[in-house]
């Protein structure tokens, strides 16, 4: 497989007026071609300014201090701002999150979906309305040639962020950045335009980088998982490895809190206790230890490197080292071991 | 739990109509019928704008009744007026808490006076020392350091705020809490927290809660009975276990077979079920008990089934 993207050891600092914030600390990931990567964490664990930096999105306060995001051959930080519109919007586009505020009110969705082509491409003014109606169309909008007359306020919130997407492709980027594209909507809405982006991924041949805290999203729409804490990459996996593998008492704990509709009633929820820390002053050792059950001595000292699990699948997590004593998972986490020993059919991986 | 069959609050055929007579009018809750036993958790989910928010509102009294009754321990509560003697003895045993940890705390009040402000409309302490002391006890009843009462909101991180609200809430020892969307602002590994210091404090004190959402998973873990709303109605009612295990409406079949399962098995061979609104509402419907303890919205003929 290609990797289409290529980030790495990644670090972005904000200057604020309490200090220098470390948002983001050596994240390396990659994108391979026609494959969808989730990348999940809470508030401000930094998935959206990693992704925002691969585009140069970022606010006025933030500095790239280290790293290297390569796109093909080339390596984005090193273009200039003019080279970089020519990508934006072209190569690689980006879906936001919230709907209501990504489109101009101002403007008909036509020519909001056509002006992507207008820039990019030499097309005459018609043209380019005639490939705004087909794609409004890919997206599911009934009757999209008198609809592209209309403004933003005339459609529902899904309509409004499936417009928002064929604005995102109407050029077929290489690359789309999906934001916490489903966060604002309803639960029926969120599965069709999870259905939809499943669908223009098999039409358009795109690679999705897609951003959310749901977890339940991730396992429908990833091929391959990121989890994020505070500034770092703690695991990534195949989605399989990460759902039922999972290596990280993070990525154990995120598991864990979900009530599933399983869930016993009678039985308190399991929560990681506390809150992230500040990334003011990061922590020396492991950002993770002072939420972690599952802390050793060597967590408060040194960060843990990346541990291998599988050809795919590495944990940032001191458990993993040999010499590490073995802990018993929570019991949800173990049974999801189990559903995967039965997946493998029983066979040692 | 609810044990004994107790209403605390029965809400008769309730309407709450915006921009009445006018070409905008919206019927945002649409005769609804239900009641809420003492002790229990009352689950009401549904989209953004099927009126579960307002309904909410409604029986709090933020908003006037278009027409219906909201009786709390029997009394007639929808026509009582704004800032009389009554409306202020009524809403301290009905409470609320807020979505939105950010916007529903005053950014220029202490967390003291926040969460003493309840205290102070309704006379409950003698004087400072005792104010301060309930302040205290309330902050340690939701696990924030009582230390901290003197700061202001924007010290404290989302789920802090959250339980903020929830002991400003406490402060005047009410009975019946109306919880809109109290955790739908907060991160995941957040939420359970919450989620047990709600029902900790349930049974401590032997609240009864309205739980209001649109997370099915959670509204299922933390309700005894759910009602489900659609479009200004309430399409089912029933404990949920029964909602989950033995949906009958197809708008709530439809909502179940949407919620994203954490499980890339389950969600590989996952089947949607697509609603369409025409198909499924006439006007001879209404809300009728169809099993006991399971109500559905359907016509008479439809309920002949079951």
């Amino acid at each position: 497989m290609e990797k289409i993207l290529d980030v790495k050891n990644l670090n972005v600092d904000f200057s604020t007026y309490n200090g220098t914030v470390h948002a983001i600390r050596g994240v390396d990931f990659h994108l391979n071609s026609g494959e969808t990567l989730a990348i999940v964490g809470e508030s401000g664990s930094g998935k959206s300014v990693t992704v925002r930096t691969v585009l140069q999105l970022m606010a006025k306060n933030a500095k790239i201090t280290q790293g290297e995001i390569r796109y093909h051959d080339e390596d984005l930080l090193k273009k200039s701002e003019k080279q970089m519109d020519d990508i934006r919007g072209n190569k690689i586009s980006m879906i936001f999150q919230d709907p209501m505020t990504s489109l101009d009110p101002t403007m008909t969705i036509g020519k909001q979906v056509a002006e992507p082509l207008l820039i990019h491409n030499k097309v005459s003014k018609a043209d380019a309305l005639k490939r705004a109606e087909e794609v409004l169309r890919l997206v599911g909008i009934p009757n999209p040639k008198a609809r592209m007359k209309d403004y933003p306020h005339q459609f529902s919130g899904g309509q409004r962020q499936r417009i928002v997407i064929a604005i995102a492709i109407v050029n077929y980027p290489e690359i789309l950045i999906a934001d916490e594209p489903t966060t604002a909507l309803d639960v029926t809405v969120q599965a069709q335009i999870i259905d939809l982006l499943k669908e223009l991924q098999q039409k358009i041949g795109t690679s999705i980088i897609f951003i959310t805290h749901d977890l339940g999203v991730v396992a429908g729409i990833a091929d391959r998982v990121a989890v994020m804490y505070a500034g770092k990459l703690v695991e990534y996996g195949n989605v399989d490895e990460i759902f039922y593998d999972p290596q990280h008492p993070y990525t154990w704990g995120l598991l864990d809190s979900m009530p599933t509709l399983d869930t016993d009633d009678q039985n308190r929820l399991n929560s990681i206790p506390g809150t992230p820390p500040n990334l003011l002053n990061p922590p020396k050792g492991d950002a993770f230890a002072p939420r972690n059950a599952y802390a050793m001595e060597i967590d408060e000292e040194e960060q843990p490197p990346f541990f291998k699990v599988s050809k795919t699948h590495y944990a940032a997590t001191w458990l993993l080292h040999p010499d590490a004593p073995k802990v018993e998972p929570p019991k949800s986490i173990q049974q999801r071991f189990e559903k995967y020993q039965q997946m493998l059919g029983g066979s040692v991986k | 739990m609810a044990d004994e069959k107790t209403p605390i609050v029965q809400v008769k055929h309730l309407k709450q109509y915006f921009n009445i007579g006018k070409a905008n009018e919206v019927k945002a809750v649409d005769d609804i019928s239900f009641d809420i036993y003492k002790g229990e958790t009352f689950g009401l989910v549904g989209e953004s704008g099927s009126g579960k928010s307002t309904t909410g509102r409604s029986i709090i009294r933020l908003y006037n009744p278009t027409s219906g009754q909201i009786l709390f321990e029997g009394d007639d509560i929808s026509k009582i007026k704004n800032r009389s003697p009554r409306m202020k003895q009524f809403r301290q045993q009905m409470q609320m808490i807020f979505q939105d940890p950010y916007a529903s705390l005053n950014p220029r009040m202490k967390v003291k006076d926040i969460i003493a402000e309840g205290l102070d409309i309704n006379n409950l302490s003698k004087n400072d020392d005792e104010r301060t002391q309930r302040v205290e006890e309330l902050l340690n009843m939701v696990h924030l350091n009582p230390e901290h009462m003197s700061r202001y909101p924007y010290e404290f991180s989302g789920g802090q705020r959250q339980r903020i609200g929830i002991a400003r809430a406490l402060a005047v020892d009410p009975q019946f809490i109306i919880a809109d969307e109290p955790i739908s602002a907060l991160d995941v590994s957040i939420q359970a927290q919450v989620v047990n210091l709600l029902q900790d404090i349930q049974k401590q004190r032997n609240l009864t809660y309205m739980f209001i959402a649109h997370d099915l998973s959670m509204v299922k873990y933390i309700s005894d009975r759910i009602a489900v709303m659609y479009s200004g109605k309430i399409v089912e009612l029933a404990s949920a276990d029964e909602i989950y295990n033995n949906p009958l409406h197809p708008y709530t079949q439809s909502l179940l077979s949407a919620i994203p399962v954490p499980d890339p098995e389950v969600e590989k061979t996952r089947e949607r079920i697509d609603f369409d609104h025409k198909k499924h509402f006439s006007d001879d419907q209404r809300l009728q008990e169809v099993q006991p303890g399971h109500f559905l919205y359907c016509s008479d003929e439809q309920a002949k089934k079951y």
